[in-house]
């Protein structure tokens, strides 16, 4: 099954991004902490690709695209920002978080700890972060 | 979608947080803390009905961390739900933020530290 949703980059909509994700995943899985990572998951990229990539202008928007299988979840989402360079990033320490007050860099550092899998592509004028993640318990 | 309120009882200043702390809501959150730990020394945050914290609320109490061991500002969570409690757990942070079960068991922790 495939799902999509669209969402305008204010960070007023990543409740809505939220509970479509919920209500999607709701469908399939049973593991309320499986889910529950998804969901995080998604809203710290799209809170990150709203905020960094595109100065949360509501004029601009992502689309995300759900598809779940059998025992496995792949999600895309997708705009045409500047875009990220997955290479670039460097994960900040606890220390430098605590010492240099640094409230940024935590999101994917959750991301890559939840998700199986974190891709950043870019096809064309497109960005693509994909997320995969394997399930074990469906409904 | 996010609630603050504070009240004091004995010498303790609680916070009690509801709904959701994420990048959008997050900076309510740390006005208020911010506000509070220029004022207060003994800080509960009541977790009960907070709902879902993403990273932007976790960067809110990690930023303070520094500060309130230079001010001598104890800070303890209270009442995280297992969703809330497991995002502080992914990145280990259970580790550097005090966190019980029952504001009594806050009480006497920030008490004790």
């Amino acid at each position: 099954m495939r799902y999509n949703y669209s969402a305008q980059c204010s960070k007023k909509n990543l409740a809505d991004i939220r509970s479509f994700m919920s209500k999607t995943l709701n469908n399939h899985f049973k593991s309320e902490i499986d889910i529950h990572h998804m969901v995080l998951a998604v809203d710290e990229v799209c809170a990150n690709l709203m905020i960094h990539s595109h100065n949360c202008d509501p004029n601009k928007s992502i689309d995300l695209f759900v598809d779940v299988k059998k025992r496995e979840v792949i999600i895309e989402i997708q705009d045409t920002g500047n875009g990220f360079n997955i290479k670039n990033y460097q994960e900040p320490t606890i220390k430098e978080i605590i010492v240099e007050k640094k409230k940024g860099g935590l999101g994917l550092m959750l991301v890559k700890r939840i998700m199986d899998k974190v891709e950043f592509i870019k096809i064309n004028n497109s960005n693509i972060c994909r997320l995969k993640k394997k399930i074990l318990t469906t409904k | 979608m996010i609630t603050i309120q504070t009240n004091k009882e004995e010498d303790f200043c609680i916070i009690k947080v509801s709904g959701d702390v994420d990048a959008s809501s997050s900076i309510h959150l740390d006005n208020k803390i911010g506000e509070i730990i220029k004022i207060e020394k003994k800080i509960l945050v009541d977790c009960n009905d907070l709902q879902y914290i993403s990273s932007a609320g976790l960067g809110v109490f990690m930023s303070y961390i520094h500060e309130m061991e230079e001010g001598e500002i104890k800070m303890v969570l209270f009442g995280l739900g297992n969703n809330v409690k497991n995002v502080f757990h992914i990145l280990g942070l259970d580790q550097l933020i005090n966190m019980v079960e029952s504001k009594e068991d806050a009480k006497n922790l920030v008490d004790a530290i």
